[in-house]
Protein backbone atom coordinates (compact mmCIF):
# COMPACT_ATOMS: atom_id res chain seq x y z
CA UNK A 1 0.00 0.00 0.00
CA UNK A 2 1.49 3.38 -0.99
CA UNK A 3 2.05 6.01 1.69
CA UNK A 4 0.26 8.63 -0.39
CA UNK A 5 -2.23 7.77 -3.08
CA UNK A 6 -4.24 10.13 -5.28
CA UNK A 7 -7.11 8.72 -7.30
CA UNK A 8 -8.68 10.88 -10.00
CA UNK A 9 -8.55 14.07 -7.94
CA UNK A 10 -10.40 17.02 -9.45
CA UNK A 11 -10.86 20.52 -8.14
CA UNK A 12 -12.69 23.59 -9.35
CA UNK A 13 -12.56 27.24 -8.31
CA UNK A 14 -16.12 28.13 -9.22
CA UNK A 15 -16.40 26.98 -12.80
CA UNK A 16 -12.64 27.04 -13.41
CA UNK A 17 -11.10 23.63 -13.26
CA UNK A 18 -7.68 23.66 -11.59
CA UNK A 19 -7.12 19.90 -11.22
CA UNK A 20 -8.35 17.29 -13.66
CA UNK A 21 -8.43 13.66 -12.57
CA UNK A 22 -4.96 13.60 -11.09
CA UNK A 23 -3.77 10.14 -10.07
CA UNK A 24 -0.38 9.23 -8.70
CA UNK A 25 1.16 7.72 -5.62
CA UNK A 26 4.20 7.90 -3.38
CA UNK A 27 5.44 4.67 -1.85
CA UNK A 28 7.13 4.47 1.53
CA UNK A 29 10.70 5.71 1.19
CA UNK A 30 10.07 7.05 -2.28
CA UNK A 31 11.00 10.55 -3.48
CA UNK A 32 8.63 11.96 -6.07
CA UNK A 33 9.34 15.28 -7.72
CA UNK A 34 6.37 17.20 -9.13
CA UNK A 35 7.26 19.77 -11.78
CA UNK A 36 5.59 21.79 -14.47
CA UNK A 37 5.03 25.35 -15.62
CA UNK A 38 3.60 27.87 -13.18
CA UNK A 39 -0.15 27.72 -12.90
CA UNK A 40 -0.16 24.02 -13.71
CA UNK A 41 -1.69 23.05 -10.36
CA UNK A 42 1.38 21.56 -8.64
CA UNK A 43 1.01 23.57 -5.44
CA UNK A 44 -2.73 22.99 -5.33
CA UNK A 45 -2.14 19.27 -5.73
CA UNK A 46 0.42 18.99 -2.95
CA UNK A 47 -1.74 21.09 -0.61
CA UNK A 48 -4.63 18.74 -1.27
CA UNK A 49 -2.55 15.86 0.09
CA UNK A 50 -2.77 17.12 3.70
CA UNK A 51 -6.17 18.71 3.30
CA UNK A 52 -5.06 22.34 3.09
CA UNK A 53 -6.83 22.59 -0.28
CA UNK A 54 -10.24 20.96 -0.49
CA UNK A 55 -11.09 19.07 -3.67
CA UNK A 56 -14.44 18.09 -5.10
CA UNK A 57 -13.88 14.75 -6.80
CA UNK A 58 -11.66 11.75 -6.39
CA UNK A 59 -9.87 10.43 -3.37
CA UNK A 60 -6.60 10.96 -1.54
CA UNK A 61 -5.42 8.25 0.83
CA UNK A 62 -2.55 9.04 3.18
CA UNK A 63 -1.26 6.19 5.32
CA UNK A 64 -4.58 4.42 4.89
CA UNK A 65 -6.70 7.45 5.82
CA UNK A 66 -8.98 9.24 3.37
CA UNK A 67 -8.15 12.98 3.40
CA UNK A 68 -11.40 14.13 1.79
CA UNK A 69 -13.64 12.19 4.17
CA UNK A 70 -15.44 14.70 6.40
CA UNK A 71 -15.10 12.27 9.31
CA UNK A 72 -11.30 12.28 9.09
CA UNK A 73 -9.52 13.97 11.97
CA UNK A 74 -7.38 16.28 9.84
CA UNK A 75 -5.23 17.75 12.65
CA UNK A 76 -4.30 14.23 13.70
CA UNK A 77 -3.42 13.25 10.14
CA UNK A 78 -1.46 16.44 9.47
CA UNK A 79 0.55 16.07 12.68
CA UNK A 80 2.57 13.33 11.02
CA UNK A 81 2.86 14.81 7.54
CA UNK A 82 5.62 17.41 7.49
CA UNK A 83 5.15 20.35 5.17
CA UNK A 84 7.64 22.94 3.97
CA UNK A 85 6.37 26.07 2.25
CA UNK A 86 7.75 28.38 -0.41
CA UNK A 87 7.82 31.32 1.99
CA UNK A 88 9.10 29.33 4.99
CA UNK A 89 6.18 30.43 7.20
CA UNK A 90 8.08 30.38 10.43
CA UNK A 91 6.11 32.20 13.12
CA UNK A 92 7.80 35.62 13.34
CA UNK A 93 6.87 36.40 16.95
CA UNK A 94 8.44 33.20 18.29
CA UNK A 95 12.10 32.42 18.81
CA UNK A 96 13.61 29.66 16.70
CA UNK A 97 13.38 27.31 19.69
CA UNK A 98 9.70 28.12 20.19
CA UNK A 99 9.03 27.59 16.50
CA UNK A 100 10.57 24.14 16.82
CA UNK A 101 8.62 23.18 19.92
CA UNK A 102 5.12 24.63 19.35
CA UNK A 103 3.73 21.66 17.43
CA UNK A 104 5.52 19.08 19.57
CA UNK A 105 4.03 20.51 22.76
CA UNK A 106 0.57 21.55 21.55
CA UNK A 107 -0.11 18.73 19.10
CA UNK A 108 1.96 15.76 20.23
CA UNK A 109 1.71 16.57 23.92
CA UNK A 110 5.43 16.30 24.57
CA UNK A 111 6.89 18.03 27.58
CA UNK A 112 8.68 21.30 26.98
CA UNK A 113 12.05 19.69 27.88
CA UNK A 114 11.56 16.77 25.49
CA UNK A 115 10.47 19.14 22.75
CA UNK A 116 13.43 21.47 23.23
CA UNK A 117 15.86 18.57 23.22
CA UNK A 118 14.38 17.14 20.03
CA UNK A 119 14.12 20.56 18.37
CA UNK A 120 17.68 21.54 19.15
CA UNK A 121 19.03 18.21 17.92
CA UNK A 122 17.33 18.83 14.59
CA UNK A 123 18.47 22.44 14.55
CA UNK A 124 22.00 21.16 14.97
CA UNK A 125 21.42 18.74 12.15
CA UNK A 126 20.55 21.57 9.73
CA UNK A 127 23.64 23.41 10.97
CA UNK A 128 21.92 26.20 12.90
CA UNK A 129 22.35 25.24 16.55
CA UNK A 130 23.83 28.66 17.32
CA UNK A 131 20.64 30.42 16.16
CA UNK A 132 18.33 28.90 18.76
CA UNK A 133 17.50 32.15 20.54
CA UNK A 134 17.14 34.30 17.43
CA UNK A 135 13.87 35.23 15.74
CA UNK A 136 12.96 34.26 12.17
CA UNK A 137 13.33 37.86 10.97
CA UNK A 138 16.97 37.80 12.04
CA UNK A 139 17.86 34.84 9.80
CA UNK A 140 18.52 34.68 6.06
CA UNK A 141 15.99 33.02 3.80
CA UNK A 142 18.08 29.89 3.48
CA UNK A 143 18.49 29.65 7.23
CA UNK A 144 14.76 30.17 7.76
CA UNK A 145 13.95 27.40 5.33
CA UNK A 146 16.36 25.01 7.08
CA UNK A 147 14.66 25.85 10.38
CA UNK A 148 11.30 25.19 8.71
CA UNK A 149 12.54 21.76 7.63
CA UNK A 150 13.79 21.07 11.16
CA UNK A 151 10.41 22.20 12.51
CA UNK A 152 8.60 19.74 10.23
CA UNK A 153 11.01 16.94 11.18
CA UNK A 154 10.50 17.60 14.89
CA UNK A 155 7.02 16.10 14.54
CA UNK A 156 8.52 12.73 13.49
CA UNK A 157 6.71 12.79 10.13
CA UNK A 158 5.98 9.66 8.17
CA UNK A 159 6.22 11.71 4.96
CA UNK A 160 7.33 15.19 3.96
CA UNK A 161 5.67 17.54 1.50
CA UNK A 162 7.75 20.34 -0.05
CA UNK A 163 5.95 23.13 -1.90
CA UNK A 164 8.60 24.92 -3.99
CA UNK A 165 10.99 25.08 -1.04
CA UNK A 166 13.71 27.02 -2.90
CA UNK A 167 11.64 29.30 -5.14
CA UNK A 168 11.76 32.28 -2.78
CA UNK A 169 15.49 31.99 -2.11
CA UNK A 170 18.43 33.92 -3.48
CA UNK A 171 20.55 31.67 -5.70
CA UNK A 172 23.41 31.36 -3.22
CA UNK A 173 21.05 30.01 -0.57
CA UNK A 174 19.38 27.37 -2.68
CA UNK A 175 22.09 24.78 -2.21
CA UNK A 176 22.17 24.91 1.57
CA UNK A 177 18.48 23.97 1.54
CA UNK A 178 18.83 21.35 -1.19
CA UNK A 179 21.72 19.74 0.70
CA UNK A 180 19.45 19.17 3.69
CA UNK A 181 16.75 17.74 1.42
CA UNK A 182 19.18 15.43 -0.38
CA UNK A 183 20.42 14.09 2.93
CA UNK A 184 16.84 13.50 4.03
CA UNK A 185 16.04 11.67 0.81
CA UNK A 186 19.10 9.44 1.19
CA UNK A 187 18.01 8.49 4.68
CA UNK A 188 14.85 7.05 3.19
CA UNK A 189 12.31 9.77 4.01
CA UNK A 190 9.12 9.56 1.97
CA UNK A 191 9.00 12.84 0.07
CA UNK A 192 6.74 14.62 -2.38
CA UNK A 193 8.54 17.67 -3.71
CA UNK A 194 7.17 20.39 -5.95
CA UNK A 195 10.25 22.04 -7.42
CA UNK A 196 11.95 23.38 -10.53
CA UNK A 197 15.32 22.15 -9.28
CA UNK A 198 16.02 19.49 -11.86
CA UNK A 199 19.47 18.88 -10.37
CA UNK A 200 17.75 17.76 -7.18
CA UNK A 201 15.39 15.57 -9.17
CA UNK A 202 18.29 13.94 -11.02
CA UNK A 203 20.18 13.33 -7.81
CA UNK A 204 17.56 11.80 -5.52
CA UNK A 205 14.15 11.46 -7.16
CA UNK A 206 12.78 8.03 -7.86
CA UNK A 207 9.94 9.32 -9.97
CA UNK A 208 9.01 12.53 -11.69
CA UNK A 209 5.46 13.75 -12.15
CA UNK A 210 4.99 16.42 -14.80
CA UNK A 211 1.89 18.59 -14.67
CA UNK A 212 0.40 21.03 -17.13
CA UNK A 213 -2.94 22.83 -17.01
CA UNK A 214 -4.13 20.90 -13.99
CA UNK A 215 -3.39 17.50 -15.44
CA UNK A 216 -0.71 14.96 -14.74
CA UNK A 217 0.88 14.63 -18.15
CA UNK A 218 3.77 12.35 -17.24
CA UNK A 219 4.34 10.08 -14.28
CA UNK A 220 7.45 8.01 -14.82
CA UNK A 221 10.83 7.09 -13.40
CA UNK A 222 13.51 9.73 -13.26
CA UNK A 223 15.54 8.09 -16.02
CA UNK A 224 12.58 7.85 -18.34
CA UNK A 225 11.69 11.47 -17.69
CA UNK A 226 15.12 12.92 -18.32
CA UNK A 227 15.96 10.38 -21.01
CA UNK A 228 12.98 10.65 -23.26
CA UNK A 229 9.89 12.41 -22.00
CA UNK A 230 6.99 11.15 -24.05
CA UNK A 231 4.83 14.22 -24.18
CA UNK A 232 5.62 17.29 -26.26
CA UNK A 233 4.72 19.52 -23.33
CA UNK A 234 7.24 17.87 -21.03
CA UNK A 235 9.90 18.09 -23.72
CA UNK A 236 9.17 21.77 -24.24
CA UNK A 237 9.28 22.37 -20.47
CA UNK A 238 12.58 20.56 -20.05
CA UNK A 239 14.20 22.31 -22.99
CA UNK A 240 13.22 25.63 -21.45
CA UNK A 241 14.54 25.04 -17.98
CA UNK A 242 17.58 22.93 -18.85
CA UNK A 243 19.09 25.14 -21.55
CA UNK A 244 21.24 27.09 -19.11
CA UNK B 1 -8.88 85.23 33.17
CA UNK B 2 -9.57 84.05 36.63
CA UNK B 3 -8.11 80.66 37.41
CA UNK B 4 -8.75 81.05 41.12
CA UNK B 5 -12.38 80.28 40.39
CA UNK B 6 -11.55 76.59 40.72
CA UNK B 7 -10.69 77.07 44.37
CA UNK B 8 -14.10 78.51 45.17
CA UNK B 9 -16.61 76.36 46.98
CA UNK B 10 -19.02 74.68 44.57
CA UNK B 11 -22.75 74.74 45.34
CA UNK B 12 -22.97 70.98 45.79
CA UNK B 13 -20.88 67.96 46.70
CA UNK B 14 -19.11 69.74 49.54
CA UNK B 15 -16.10 70.50 47.39
CA UNK B 16 -14.50 73.19 45.25
CA UNK B 17 -15.00 73.52 41.51
CA UNK B 18 -11.63 71.81 41.17
CA UNK B 19 -13.24 68.91 43.02
CA UNK B 20 -15.93 68.84 40.35
CA UNK B 21 -13.26 68.60 37.68
CA UNK B 22 -11.58 65.74 39.53
CA UNK B 23 -14.89 63.96 39.86
CA UNK B 24 -15.53 64.47 36.16
CA UNK B 25 -12.07 63.14 35.29
CA UNK B 26 -12.62 60.08 37.46
CA UNK B 27 -15.89 59.25 35.74
CA UNK B 28 -14.47 59.91 32.29
CA UNK B 29 -11.74 57.40 33.02
CA UNK B 30 -14.13 54.93 34.66
CA UNK B 31 -16.59 54.97 31.75
CA UNK B 32 -13.82 54.78 29.15
CA UNK B 33 -11.83 52.03 30.85
CA UNK B 34 -14.87 49.82 31.47
CA UNK B 35 -16.14 50.43 27.93
CA UNK B 36 -12.69 49.59 26.56
CA UNK B 37 -12.74 46.20 28.25
CA UNK B 38 -16.07 45.43 26.55
CA UNK B 39 -14.86 46.87 23.25
CA UNK B 40 -11.64 44.88 23.31
CA UNK B 41 -13.19 41.54 24.23
CA UNK B 42 -16.33 41.81 22.07
CA UNK B 43 -14.39 43.43 19.22
CA UNK B 44 -11.80 40.64 19.22
CA UNK B 45 -14.48 37.95 19.15
CA UNK B 46 -16.40 39.66 16.34
CA UNK B 47 -13.22 40.44 14.38
CA UNK B 48 -12.06 36.83 14.61
CA UNK B 49 -15.52 35.61 13.62
CA UNK B 50 -15.28 37.61 10.40
CA UNK B 51 -12.04 35.82 9.44
CA UNK B 52 -13.12 32.23 10.10
CA UNK B 53 -14.08 29.79 7.35
CA UNK B 54 -17.48 29.40 9.07
CA UNK B 55 -20.11 31.17 6.98
CA UNK B 56 -22.56 31.67 9.85
CA UNK B 57 -19.86 33.20 12.08
CA UNK B 58 -18.80 35.58 9.32
CA UNK B 59 -22.44 36.57 8.77
CA UNK B 60 -23.07 37.28 12.46
CA UNK B 61 -19.81 39.23 12.70
CA UNK B 62 -20.63 41.34 9.66
CA UNK B 63 -24.17 41.97 10.92
CA UNK B 64 -22.81 43.14 14.27
CA UNK B 65 -20.31 45.52 12.74
CA UNK B 66 -22.75 47.06 10.30
CA UNK B 67 -25.44 47.45 12.96
CA UNK B 68 -23.26 49.18 15.52
CA UNK B 69 -21.05 51.33 13.34
CA UNK B 70 -23.79 52.75 11.15
CA UNK B 71 -25.91 54.35 13.87
CA UNK B 72 -24.63 57.61 15.43
CA UNK B 73 -23.16 57.08 18.89
CA UNK B 74 -25.47 59.71 20.34
CA UNK B 75 -28.53 57.91 18.98
CA UNK B 76 -27.21 54.64 20.45
CA UNK B 77 -26.82 56.37 23.81
CA UNK B 78 -30.49 57.36 23.71
CA UNK B 79 -31.53 53.91 22.49
CA UNK B 80 -29.85 52.18 25.44
CA UNK B 81 -30.97 54.66 28.04
CA UNK B 82 -34.45 55.74 26.96
CA UNK B 83 -35.73 53.12 24.51
CA UNK B 84 -34.30 49.82 25.70
CA UNK B 85 -36.03 49.83 29.14
CA UNK B 86 -39.36 50.38 27.37
CA UNK B 87 -39.07 47.51 24.88
CA UNK B 88 -37.89 44.80 27.25
CA UNK B 89 -40.43 43.18 29.63
CA UNK B 90 -41.88 45.82 31.96
CA UNK B 91 -40.49 44.23 35.12
CA UNK B 92 -36.93 44.30 33.74
CA UNK B 93 -37.27 47.89 32.59
CA UNK B 94 -38.56 48.92 36.00
CA UNK B 95 -35.71 47.08 37.69
CA UNK B 96 -33.15 48.95 35.58
CA UNK B 97 -34.65 52.34 36.32
CA UNK B 98 -35.78 51.85 39.92
CA UNK B 99 -33.76 49.10 41.60
CA UNK B 100 -30.41 49.09 39.85
CA UNK B 101 -29.54 52.62 41.07
CA UNK B 102 -29.65 51.35 44.65
CA UNK B 103 -27.41 48.34 44.15
CA UNK B 104 -24.35 50.47 44.64
CA UNK B 105 -23.86 54.06 45.68
CA UNK B 106 -21.37 55.53 43.25
CA UNK B 107 -18.30 57.15 44.81
CA UNK B 108 -16.48 60.37 43.86
CA UNK B 109 -19.43 62.70 44.29
CA UNK B 110 -21.30 61.17 41.40
CA UNK B 111 -24.62 62.90 40.94
CA UNK B 112 -26.00 60.02 38.86
CA UNK B 113 -26.75 56.34 39.42
CA UNK B 114 -25.34 52.95 38.52
CA UNK B 115 -28.01 52.68 35.81
CA UNK B 116 -26.77 55.74 33.89
CA UNK B 117 -23.20 54.57 34.31
CA UNK B 118 -23.99 51.05 33.09
CA UNK B 119 -25.97 52.27 30.09
CA UNK B 120 -23.12 54.57 29.09
CA UNK B 121 -20.47 51.86 29.47
CA UNK B 122 -22.44 49.21 27.57
CA UNK B 123 -23.35 51.63 24.79
CA UNK B 124 -19.84 53.00 24.33
CA UNK B 125 -18.30 49.54 24.68
CA UNK B 126 -20.51 47.81 22.12
CA UNK B 127 -20.22 50.71 19.68
CA UNK B 128 -16.43 50.77 19.91
CA UNK B 129 -16.37 46.97 19.62
CA UNK B 130 -17.60 47.31 16.05
CA UNK B 131 -14.61 49.50 15.25
CA UNK B 132 -12.15 47.29 17.16
CA UNK B 133 -13.56 44.28 15.28
CA UNK B 134 -12.60 45.86 11.98
CA UNK B 135 -9.08 46.54 13.23
CA UNK B 136 -8.70 42.97 14.47
CA UNK B 137 -10.00 41.61 11.18
CA UNK B 138 -7.63 43.76 9.15
CA UNK B 139 -4.71 42.73 11.37
CA UNK B 140 -5.42 39.04 10.87
CA UNK B 141 -6.03 39.47 7.15
CA UNK B 142 -2.78 41.36 6.70
CA UNK B 143 -0.83 38.23 7.64
CA UNK B 144 0.24 35.90 4.84
CA UNK B 145 -2.28 33.10 4.35
CA UNK B 146 0.62 30.69 4.56
CA UNK B 147 0.90 31.37 8.29
CA UNK B 148 -2.46 29.73 8.90
CA UNK B 149 -1.56 26.93 6.48
CA UNK B 150 1.70 26.31 8.32
CA UNK B 151 -0.10 26.15 11.64
CA UNK B 152 -2.73 23.76 10.32
CA UNK B 153 -0.10 21.68 8.53
CA UNK B 154 1.66 20.91 11.82
CA UNK B 155 -1.59 19.59 13.24
CA UNK B 156 -2.86 22.58 15.20
CA UNK B 157 -6.62 23.04 15.23
CA UNK B 158 -7.99 26.27 13.78
CA UNK B 159 -8.58 27.59 17.30
CA UNK B 160 -4.95 26.83 18.21
CA UNK B 161 -3.77 28.58 15.05
CA UNK B 162 -5.62 31.72 16.14
CA UNK B 163 -4.33 31.42 19.68
CA UNK B 164 -0.67 30.81 18.88
CA UNK B 165 -0.10 32.12 15.36
CA UNK B 166 -2.47 34.68 13.88
CA UNK B 167 -3.72 36.58 16.93
CA UNK B 168 -0.30 37.23 18.51
CA UNK B 169 0.94 38.76 15.26
CA UNK B 170 -2.38 40.35 14.31
CA UNK B 171 -2.64 42.20 17.62
CA UNK B 172 0.94 43.43 17.33
CA UNK B 173 0.31 44.81 13.86
CA UNK B 174 -2.78 46.77 14.91
CA UNK B 175 -1.31 48.49 17.96
CA UNK B 176 -1.15 51.90 16.16
CA UNK B 177 -4.79 51.94 14.98
CA UNK B 178 -5.91 50.42 18.30
CA UNK B 179 -4.21 53.34 20.03
CA UNK B 180 -6.48 55.63 18.01
CA UNK B 181 -9.53 53.64 19.05
CA UNK B 182 -8.46 53.79 22.68
CA UNK B 183 -8.08 57.58 22.44
CA UNK B 184 -11.42 57.86 20.68
CA UNK B 185 -13.19 56.02 23.47
CA UNK B 186 -11.98 58.68 25.97
CA UNK B 187 -13.23 61.45 23.73
CA UNK B 188 -16.50 59.71 22.89
CA UNK B 189 -17.16 59.14 26.57
CA UNK B 190 -18.30 62.77 26.68
CA UNK B 191 -21.53 61.71 24.95
CA UNK B 192 -22.46 60.00 28.22
CA UNK B 193 -23.37 63.44 29.56
CA UNK B 194 -26.52 63.31 27.43
CA UNK B 195 -27.91 60.55 29.64
CA UNK B 196 -26.86 62.21 32.86
CA UNK B 197 -23.37 60.90 33.54
CA UNK B 198 -21.48 63.84 34.98
CA UNK B 199 -18.12 63.19 33.42
CA UNK B 200 -15.46 65.73 32.61
CA UNK B 201 -17.28 67.61 29.85
CA UNK B 202 -20.50 67.74 31.88
CA UNK B 203 -18.68 69.05 34.93
CA UNK B 204 -16.95 71.73 32.88
CA UNK B 205 -20.25 72.85 31.47
CA UNK B 206 -21.71 72.89 34.95
CA UNK B 207 -18.84 75.00 36.24
CA UNK B 208 -19.27 77.35 33.31
CA UNK B 209 -22.97 77.72 34.04
CA UNK B 210 -22.50 78.40 37.73
CA UNK B 211 -19.54 80.75 37.46
CA UNK B 212 -19.81 82.23 33.94
CA UNK B 213 -16.10 81.43 33.57
CA UNK B 214 -16.65 79.62 30.29
CA UNK B 215 -13.12 80.07 29.00
CA UNK B 216 -11.48 78.75 32.16
CA UNK B 217 -13.87 75.82 32.52
CA UNK B 218 -13.41 74.48 29.02
CA UNK B 219 -9.71 75.27 28.85
CA UNK B 220 -9.25 73.17 31.95
CA UNK B 221 -11.27 70.34 30.39
CA UNK B 222 -9.23 70.56 27.19
CA UNK B 223 -5.94 70.36 29.05
CA UNK B 224 -7.12 67.44 31.15
CA UNK B 225 -8.31 65.54 28.06
CA UNK B 226 -4.94 66.14 26.40
CA UNK B 227 -3.10 64.96 29.51
CA UNK B 228 -5.17 61.77 29.56
CA UNK B 229 -4.73 61.03 25.86
CA UNK B 230 -0.99 61.78 25.94
CA UNK B 231 -0.67 59.31 28.80
CA UNK B 232 -2.51 56.71 26.76
CA UNK B 233 -0.24 57.37 23.78
CA UNK B 234 2.87 56.94 25.92
CA UNK B 235 1.55 53.73 27.45
CA UNK B 236 0.67 52.29 24.06
CA UNK B 237 4.11 53.20 22.70
CA UNK B 238 5.71 51.43 25.63
CA UNK B 239 3.52 48.41 24.93
CA UNK B 240 4.48 48.49 21.27
CA UNK B 241 8.19 48.52 22.14
CA UNK B 242 7.73 45.76 24.67
CA UNK B 243 6.09 43.35 22.25
CA UNK B 244 8.14 44.32 19.18
CA UNK B 245 9.34 41.26 17.28
CA UNK B 246 13.11 41.20 16.73
CA UNK B 247 13.99 41.40 13.05
CA UNK B 248 10.39 41.82 11.92
CA UNK B 249 10.53 44.58 9.34
CA UNK B 250 6.92 45.71 9.23
CA UNK B 251 7.10 46.38 12.94
CA UNK B 252 9.91 48.89 12.52
CA UNK B 253 12.54 49.57 15.12
CA UNK B 254 13.22 53.21 14.41
CA UNK B 255 10.76 54.91 16.73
Amino acid sequence: MPMIELRKVSKWYGSFRVLTECSTSVAKGEVVVVCGPSGSGKSTLIKAVNGLEPFQEGEIIVNGVSVGDPKTNLPKLRAHIGMVFQNFELFPHMSITDNLTLGQVKVLGRSREQAVEKGLALLDRVGLASQRDKYPGQLSGGQQQRVAIARALSMDPIAMLFDEPTSALDPEMINEVLDVMVELAREGMTMMVVTHEMGFARKVAHRVVFMDQGQIVEDCTKDEFFGSPRSDRAQAFLSKILQH
Amino acid sequence: MDWKVFLEQAPSGGMTYLGWLWSGLFWTIAVSACAWVIAFVAGSVVGVARTTPLAWARFLGTAYVELFRNVPLLVQMFLWYFVMPEVIPVAWGDWLKQDMPYLLRLPFAAQFSLWEFTAAVVCLGLYTASRVAEQVRSGIESLPRGQTSAGLAMGLTLAQVYRHVTLPMGFRIIIPPMTSEFLTIFKNSSTALTIGVLELTAQSRQISEYTFKTFEAFTAATLIYIAVTMTVILLMRALERRVAVPGYIAQGSTH
